[in-house]
């Protein structure tokens, strides 16, 4: 297990299995609010859900009403369990607040590289750190 | 970012789920944009209204929410006329959804005005020098420009969280030395009424979302900044411009090195002509004076096509002659919405504008065709046959 300190943009801790993106993700138009499938047909994780995951990829981009995606996701059972970002961003910031999904940023080491797709990972965001234990 | 101990109080919940909510995100913006505190506002402007846009759950999540507001905030933009939905081609179901949005605004305590314009409509929400948090872009740019108030670009629940707590976290454009023009913009013909959407529209794409600074050959009113500002946030994302002689912070700041110029010609291509199946004006909201030109151009004249104008319900109902006079030709005038929040105009294929806003945001967003013309060709174009 790898333990790493990470710093806290929405509280609470969840767990679930990584997947990993180096591509930026806007949830408008991106993402299908009711099954959580990718539908950016160009986009590495097109066609993958991102239902129950530790979403892991950069940051947002797009529209501001991306953060309200989120919320549905969410409300429809469809929305990752947790999110680690490199440097998050208000839209999925405000996204992931409105819907108590766990935010970390600024992790101690690169995630995109420390995390691989299928990790079993754990997101603390009231401690401070991410734990990721290899499948 | 530095709380105080009372922030610190709402963020452990003592005051409820929805003011811990909202400062949260207030924290979390802080963060981001590595503000030192939060800062007092003097009023809000909250975008997040159309259920065309935030849909079921936005609607959802202002329902869930429990508490009032701190200051005066107003609404942007809804999706149909609230008072005449049907006219405009609007289902009962998607009304419906629509009221509900903006009830559960005004259980907050949001007027529930919604208007791109709300400087039109109040004029003590915002004046030289205040913070405020204003979350519609043409209305953002006004703000920061033409009245030479503070305010980042909010999306609508960072607007909505600082209504809520009555702050907003201090970085961007609320510090001096984020408003510096960061770009010359030369601009060498004379221009007049849709010139400078058109403008707008040009620099918008080029400059991004630094801070213009224009010398021009003209001096532009307000209505004729309102159009250059909106045009730049939707075809750039401008937030604060300065105009040589004409808005209030142009003279404070040194010059910057990075130039452009805009040549007549290059105004000129926005401009086509084409028929449009519908005729739009009002993008933003139509101010009285804007009014009263379109009333004197349509005076005694027909329309025989589709033609919409669009303003706020407050500057419909304090003017009702001016309003007949409009609706005398056949023209419509819808408040509380416009042609490119409503699904009302998906139904059409081509509409014209005069606005450079307009013309950037109509072919994705309402899916039909964008013409741009002065007011005057537009005019021309909704007579004739």
């Amino acid at each position: 297990m790898i333990k790493l300190c990470a710093h806290i943009v929405s509280r609470g801790c969840a767990e679930g299995e990584a997947l990993v993106t180096s591509q930026p993700l806007s949830f408008l138009g991106s993402v299908d609010p009711q099954t959580g499938i990718v539908i950016e047909k160009d986009h590495e994780l097109a066609g993958k859900s991102i239902k129950d995951k530790v979403l892991v990829f950069p940051g947002g981009k797009g529209s501001t009403v991306g953060s309200y995606v989120i919320y549905q996701l969410k409300k429809n059972g469809a929305a990752p369990s947790a999110i680690i970002n490199i440097k998050a961003e208000p839209i999925v910031a405000v996204g992931a607040i409105i819907s108590d999904i766990p935010l970390v940023d600024r992790v101690e080491n690169d995630p995109l590289r420390t995390i691989k797709t299928g990790d079993k990972v754990l997101v603390d965001a009231i401690v401070g750190c991410v734990e990721i234990y290899e499948r | 970012m530095y709380l105080t101990p009372e922030e610190e109080k709402i963020l452990k919940g003592e005051r409820g789920a929805t003011y811990q909510k909202a400062i949260e995100i207030l924290a979390a913006l802080g963060d981001i944009y590595d503000a030192d505190r939060l800062i007092p506002i003097k009023s809000a402007q909250i975008a997040g209204v159309s259920y065309k846009t935030i849909g079921e759950a936005g609607l959802e999540w202002i329902s869930d929410l429990k508490g009032k507001v701190a200051v005066p905030s107003i609404l942007n933009p809804a999706g149909m006329d609230r008072g005449c939905w049907k006219e405009m081609g609007i289902s009962r179901d998607f009304a419906a959804k629509q009221e509900k949005i903006i009830l559960a605004y005004e259980a907050l305590g949001v007027k529930a005005e919604c208007s791109c314009t709300p400087y039109a409509i109040f004029d003590n929400l915002a004046g030289s020098g205040d913070h405020v948090a204003w979350s519609e872009s043409s209305a953002i740019s006004y703000a920061n420009s033409v009245i030479g108030a503070r305010t980042n670009r909010e999306g609508g629940p960072g607007a909505l969280s600082a209504a809520l707590i009555g702050k907003t976290p201090n970085y961007g454009f609320h510090l001096d030395e984020n408003r510096q023009p960061d770009v010359l913009v030369t601009v060498e013909s004379k221009l007049h009424d849709s010139d400078y959407g058109a403008l707008g529209y040009i620099v918008g794409a080029m400059v991004g979302d630094k801070v213009p600074f224009f010398k021009l050959r003209s001096i532009p009113s307000k209505d004729e900044l309102k159009s250059l500002g909106a045009a730049m946030a939707a075809s750039g994302a401008v937030a604060l411009y300065h105009v040589s002689g004409a808005t209030p912070e142009a003279g404070k700041y040194e010059m910057p090195v990075e130039n452009i110029t805009i040549e007549d010609w290059q105004i000129k291509e926005i401009y086509s002509k084409e028929k449009p199946d519908l005729i739009a004006f009002g993008c933003p909201h139509a101010s009285v004076d804007e009014l009263e030109n379109l009333a004197r151009l349509l005076n005694g004249k027909r329309v025989k096509k589709e033609v919409w104008v669009c303003t706020s319900r407050s500057i419909k109902d304090k003017y009702p002659l001016l309003i007949k006079r409009i609706e005398r030709s056949g023209a419509k005038v819808f408040c509380d919405t416009c042609m490119v929040v409503s699904p009302a105009s998906e139904r059409f294929k081509c509409m014209m504008v005069n606005s450079g806003k307009a013309h950037k945001y109509v072919p994705n967003l309402c899916g039909s065709k964008s013409i741009m013309a002065t007011t005057e060709d537009c005019i021309a174009e909704a007579v004739s046959d």
